[in-house]
């Protein structure tokens, strides 16, 4: 049975789908954005166990065959090992298999609405998600609940084909509209993310399109024509989901860049609206 | 403070609205007077902190919440009130209006407004939906300006019906701190789309509280119950004769084990509980006269339907203290003491479940003098303002909630013992306004395990829950500098300053009732 490497699972969330949704944050990632607020979930440990001194507290050790093994009822959760890791992981990630999760599904399942996998990238442990989902809609008991995956559209046609049939809906990022701005943030062409796009929306998988707006950095504004006629001729049940950048959990340069003000998240919105993109969904909460 | 000086220091206190001062200085006075006869042990428990009266008063002369059968006085009019038997709609609203001035509580203010939607169908007539909204609404803004207490509760539900639909309409409109409102909900009776027009209102105003209604209507007989104040289940034509409190953190740093805290602590302490119990309602029901008013006399109430209430708070930290596992004063807990405090550990949450079992057998096993068949009802109570350090009811502490699915798991089980209410206040973050169905399946998720009651409290929210009761954030910041209107948003301000609301997540406060005039902080 598969395993999936698991950075975090949230029993509740309510902005990953629609309604109440376990999400189980995947480990591992094959985008780098500059942007990212959770990069600690990019890398794959590697045992290296430089983590391993920086401990305060001893929660973690070397086990046999060297690997780096982290003992959670002595961990304060002061992070320090995420800031010394050279290949942006954590080694406080579990290994659960489609049985586990099956369990920890079924003991909350009477506030679920569904399941969303996000990550890191999801679709890189696109065999685990499929036998999951599989599981799920042969399980009565839990068969009623959306299996959904958040996602940065990398994953090839070849594997959307093969998610398709036990996927209820897709959440895909589109990180810039430019190829060149999609490269430099995220180190990744946007060639299959408009691949994926295009394939769920003609299954009607395509829940959700994230724009992350960035002011000065990512190119919706500059980009509003080409980028709304394409959003029009998306499925109208679609919902565009405009989120405002923030600093939190953001490393490196992007730090310096400014955060997204209420402001320029409306500005945007208004000028896709008189475009006439419609089901524009804004943030609930903005920091600054 | 001489009596004279305290009484001088509310009257010229410029923060309370007159009516507001003739309440202080009458519980001023009657706090003047000796405590009834009770036992040294009594006495020296009171004295420590370790059993509470509430502040009900040294000679209590009214029930501390009264649940009046308003449908029997629309059906009969009131000899008293020189009142005809309401003929249509206008005349039930009027009815109403003139009858709650004269149903008494602890607050002074009716604590139950009735199950409004019984109350009122039957004079609805051909009236069409929107005069019925119009006429509702006033009824609305009449209630929040002339009894301007949170406390103040409405009931309606189970079933669909056009007083149910637009009283929820008006109260999401109008998001007015008064009334509280509970909707009843159940499974069988309930649509959808009601339900979640009620989560929907959560979403926005924090109102309504959704009651398991098979649940509490299986615990109470035929003349049925009503849900007052914070999530005190009640009978209805009867109410509470007193609410007196134990508080289990101070009973459990009594305790030299666990086993002594079950074999000796606990009953000793309960059997102290009872004798106040005793003392208390003997005078309110021998000595007061009190059950010889209009409304006994009418029959809108019956004697032998009001039941005192054994209220507890302070499990969190009897279990910490128990188990060793307090967080030091004055900081906050690591996140691997947290692991092995209530609420997040499964032996923690194991034995805060033993001792409520305990609790709930000594409390059927032991007869009142006063009780409903005889006995006393359990309640895990909400807390009051000038409570420091101890958590309310069985509640997870402040700032240390889990996720409201974790929180609500860890503590369903507590629900089936405490008849006469738990009250529980989850705290949902905003971005639950925009995706309202995560509350509803959040609800229906809570009522399934078993929960009496569902309260969540969305952070952002201008209306706050301090425990059971709304108050508005703004009213708090404008009291200090000018006073409120409202009796509530006084306790709030109280509660806000001396307990570790703030660090709610992210801000819920919780306490019951207004305990007594603060001379320092006004």
């Amino acid at each position: 049975m598969r395993v999936a490497t698991v950075n975090k699972i949230l029993p509740f969330s309510c902005v990953d789908g629609p309604g109440n949704r376990l999400v189980i944050f995947l480990q591992g990632c094959n985008y780098n954005c500059k942007n990212c607020h959770n990069p600690y979930t990019i890398g794959l440990c590697n045992d290296c166990g430089d983590c391993i001194t920086s401990c305060p507290t001893g929660a973690l050790s070397w086990q046999p065959a060297l690997k780096v093994h982290w003992h959670e009822p002595l961990c304060t959760q002061c992070d320090e090992c995420l800031r010394v890791c050279p290949k942006q992981s954590s080694p406080k990630t579990a290994l659960y298999s489609v049985a586990q999760m099956l369990a920890l599904i079924s003991k909350h399942c009477a506030f679920l609405n569904g399941v969303t996998i996000s990550g890191g990238e999801a679709t890189l442990q696109l065999a685990f998600i499929v036998e999951l989902f599989s599981a799920i809609k042969a399980t009565p008991a839990l068969q009623h609940l959306s299996c959904m995956v958040d996602s940065n559209g990398s994953l090839s046609d070849v594997g959307w084909q093969k998610l398709l049939p036990v996927l209820d809906g897709a959440m895909i990022d589109l990180k810039a509209w430019q190829q060149d701005t999609h490269l430099w943030i995220t180190g990744r062409s946007n060639h299959r993310v408009f691949q994926a796009l295009s394939l769920l929306a003609e299954h009607d998988k395509l829940y959700e399109v994230r724009l992350l707006h960035i002011p000065g950095q990512t190119d919706f504004d500059q980009e509003i024509d080409a980028l709304a006629s394409y959003l029009k001729q998306l499925p109208t049940a679609t919902r565009i989901k405009l989120n405002a950048f923030q600093h939190h959990g953001v490393t490196g340069e992007a730090r310096n860049w400014s955060s997204c003000s209420e402001t320029e998240m409306v500005r945007l919105a208004e000028q896709l609206a008189n475009y006439g993109v419609s089901n524009l969904i804004l943030p609930s909460i903005y920091f600054s | 403070m001489s009596l004279q000086d305290q009484i001088l220091k509310i009257s010229t206190d410029p923060t309370l609205s007159p009516k507001q001062k003739t309440g202080f200085i009458a519980q001023a006075a009657d706090t003047s007077l000796p405590y009834m006869v009770v036992s040294a042990a009594v006495e020296q428990a009171m004295n420590s902190g370790i059993i509470c009266d509430m502040y009900e008063g040294r000679a209590p002369f009214k029930p501390r919440y009264v649940l009046p059968d308003y449908a029997k006085f629309l059906g009969q009019g009131s000899e008293y009130l020189e009142l005809a038997a309401a003929q249509d709609f206008d005349e039930a609203l009027n009815a109403l209006t003139i009858i709650y001035h004269h149903v008494p509580s602890v607050t002074n203010i009716p604590v139950y407004l009735g199950q409004l939607d019984d109350v009122l169908l039957p004079y609805v007539g051909d009236l069409d939906e929107e005069t019925i909204y119009r006429k509702l609404k006033l009824f609305w803004i009449m209630l929040d300006r002339t009894l301007p207490d949170a406390f103040m509760h409405v009931n309606i539900g189970p079933t669909d019906n056009v007083i149910c639909r637009t009283i929820l309409r008006v109260d999401g409109e109008l998001k007015q701190i008064a009334p509280n409102l509970t909707f009843m909900y159940d499974p069988a009776v309930t649509p959808d789309a009601l339900l979640e027009m009620a989560t929907d209102n959560i979403c926005h105003t924090g109102k309504p509280h959704i009651a398991n209604y098979p649940i509490h209507a299986s615990t109470f007989d035929k003349p049925g119950f009503g849900i007052v104040s914070c999530y005190n289940s009640l009978p209805l034509a009867g109410g509470a004769n007193t609410l007196v409190r134990l508080n289990l953190k101070a009973a459990a740093q009594q305790a030299s084990s666990i086993d002594q805290f079950f074999n000796e602590i606990l009953p000793q302490y309960s059997q102290l509980m009872f004798e106040l119990i005793n003392v208390r309602t003997s005078f309110l029901h021998q000595d007061s006269g009190f059950f010889s008013s209009f409304l006994v006399m009418e029959g809108l109430i019956h004697e032998d339907r009001f039941a005192p209430m054994f209220g507890i708070y302070g499990m969190a930290e009897a279990i910490n203290t128990l188990l060793n596992v307090m967080t030091p004063e004055g900081e906050q807990a690591d996140p691997a003491l947290l692991a092995r405090q209530y609420g997040h550990s499964r032996e923690a949450n194991a034995l805060g479940l033993r001792i409520s079992a305990a609790l709930a057998e000594i409390v059927e096993a032991t007869p009142v003098t006063y009780g409903y068949h005889g006995r006393a009802l359990l309640h895990a109570q909400g807390g009051i303002s000038c409570d420091v350090g101890v958590t309310p009811g069985v509640r997870i502490a402040y700032g240390s909630e889990p996720d409201p699915v974790t929180h609500i798991q860890a503590l369903a089980a507590h629900h089936q013992y405490y008849k006469s209410g738990i009250s529980e206040i989850l705290t949902i973050d905003e971005t639950v306004k925009a995706n309202p169905q995560a509350m509803n399946q959040l609800c229906r998720g809570a009522l399934s395990l078993g929960f009496r009651e569902f309260s969540a409290n969305v952070a952002g929210n201008d209306l706050v829950r301090i425990t059971g009761y709304m108050v508005k954030l703004s009213d708090i910041a404008a009291f200090k500098e000018h006073g409120s209107r409202t009796n509530t948003t006084w306790l709030g301000a109280d509660a806000y300053d001396t307990t570790a609301v703030s660090i709610r997540k992210p801000r819920v406060a919780s306490l019951e009732q207004t305990p007594f005039y603060n001379a320092e902080k006004n």
